[in-house]
């Protein structure tokens, strides 16, 4: 089993200007276990996971992992760069986009956190990159640049570049959304053997299955608050909220051409 | 009547005086990148003071000519007591006009890259100094290259200028040359082929470095 993270949020607001991107968020992220968040586009849910990393700076309220506030030492004072940093070796985050590193090959993506913010020997994070590469199926991409890998390899790659570091906490904003049908699945399918050895994960998706069948609970979000979180069957398949009936009606209408 | 003799006779001269032409372009093009680089960082900086320094530093070097700025310089330095060879002028003017181009090629390489670049490497807990100087500026420089070395072949071009201080390069040796053989056209149209032989390999170099990194 993997050490695994917690998070607590409480009351978080984020403002962009004037407009309020995140309402007083309560969420609670046990360790271990899958949360999946769902909602209409500019809903807020990105904007919600990159508070907890702190990519996002939340303006009022608290979010600890694991007990500890992240981003603040206390109201309105800045944690130290150094100790934010430290904070966040141990969260890793996927994004939509992968942002991998095009100048470095899929091994050097991996291991440059490995070296620079581990203190890794070279020989080392080499090792360790290509184990984490080999997890995620890539045995034979190692020197492959990222423009070399299809979407699902690159995504892949991404994935591998932050388990790497040994996170206790798994962020994944949309994932899959970039990505051509079929090369969803194989990202879906490392994700699932993520949530299998007991990673703590937070997940931003459009994909209702990999929630349904994933997921430890589900979290509906809409104009920056989260209207309703419980087990996927409860918000899924018996949603109490009229919000989010007609979410998963427009969506099965969608899907079912 | 056109004389291939005097035409052919004055590539000696004028490739010897090409040397000056390409000392003062490469060197200028440096100083120009270490002026440059840091005028991008003070634009870049979180203090006001430094971000309006440079950016008026780079409008109004980029709102003078070239020559006016060669002149004011070459004649401001007797005034104020200093004695500094023709040659030096040259490059520092060359370079500190060159400065305000490749600042804006670095802050416009920089911009252009995705904000998820640097992102992922906070995201690990990298250093600003490691995401600068492993993550941005890496790619920044691989963005530049192929205009750096178009302001280099405008340095080639703009160093003609130089020769108003009285430095023998390329346009200073062929209005020499035509003095004495009482033959311009023939002399300049020599000039003009030495300075697009040096362009046209320049422009070679930048290709060959545009395809280098695109694979
Ligand atoms: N940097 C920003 N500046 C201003 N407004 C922003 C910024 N980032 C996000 N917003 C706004 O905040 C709201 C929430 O954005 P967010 O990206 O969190 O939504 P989302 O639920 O992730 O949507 P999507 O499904 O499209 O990714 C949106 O209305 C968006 O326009
Ligand atoms: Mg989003």
């Amino acid at each position: 089993m993997l050490a695994a993270s917690s998070v607590e949020m409480r009351k978080v607001n984020k403002y962009y200007g004037k407009f309020q991107a995140l309402k007083d968020v309560d969420l609670s992220i046990p360790p271990g276990k899958v949360t999946c968040l769902i909602g209409p586009s500019g809903s807020g849910k990105s904007t919600l996971l990159r508070c907890i990393n702190f990519l996002e700076e939340y303006d009022s309220g608290e979010v600890r992992i694991d007990g500890q506030l992240i981003g603040y030492d206390a109201p309105n004072k800045k944690m130290s760069g150094r100790k934010l940093r430290e904070m966040r070796r141990s969260i890793g985050i996927v994004f939509q986009q992968f942002n991998l590193w095009p100048h470095m090959t899929a091994k050097e993506n991996v291991a440059e956190g490995l070296i620079r913010v581990r203190r890794m020997s070279k020989a080392d994070a080499d090792r360790r990159a290509s184990e984490a590469l080999a997890k995620v199926g890539l045995a034979d991409k190692f020197a492959s640049h990222p423009s070399r890998l299809s979407g699902g390899q690159q995504q892949r790659v991404a994935i591998a570049r932050a388990i790497a570091m040994e996170p206790k906490l798994m962020l994944f904003d949309e994932p899959t959304s970039a990505l051509d049908p079929e090369l969803v699945g194989e990202v879906l399918s490392v994700m699932r053997t993520l949530a299998d050895e007991g990673m703590t994960m937070v997940v931003v998706t459009h994909e209702m299955g990999f929630a349904a069948h994933v997921a430890d609970q589900v979290g509906f979000m809409e104009k920056g608050e989260l209207i309703d979180i419980g087990s996927p069957d409860r918000i899924l398949h018996r949603p109490q909220d009229a919000r989010i009936q007609s979410f998963l009606r427009t969506y099965h209408e969608r899907n079912s051409f | 009547m056109f004389s291939l003799a005097v035409f052919f006779q004055s590539f000696g001269p004028l490739f010897w005086a090409a040397r000056y032409t390409l000392l003062i372009s490469v060197l200028g093009i440096g100083l120009g990148i270490v002026i440059g680089t840091l005028i991008c960082a003070a634009r870049l900086s979180p203090y006001p003071q430094l971000r309006s320094f440079a950016g008026i530093w780079v409008s109004f070097l980029r709102g003078v000519p070239l020559l006016v700025q060669l002149l004011v310089f070459y004649y401001a330095l007797p005034v104020i007591g200093l004695d500094v060879p023709a040659m030096v002028a040259a490059v520092v003017v060359v370079g500190i006009c060159a400065s305000a181009y490749i600042s804006e090629i670095w802050r416009g390489a920089i911009a252009a890259l995705p904000k998820g670049q640097a992102e992922a490497a906070d995201a690990i807990g990298m250093t600003p100094v490691d995401v600068w100087t492993r993550v941005i500026l890496p790619q920044a420089v691989a963005l530049s290259l192929p205009a750096l070395i178009n302001e280099l072949i405008l340095l080639v071009k703009a160093s003609s200028l130089v020769s108003v201080v009285g430095i023998l390069e390329i346009t200073r040796a062929s209005q020499a040359q035509a003095a004495t053989t009482f033959r311009p056209l023939e002399v300049y149209i020599a000039a003009a082929c030495i300075y697009l032989l040096i362009n046209l390999c320049l422009a070679a170099l930048g290709r060959y470095i545009e395809h280098r990194t695109n694979v």
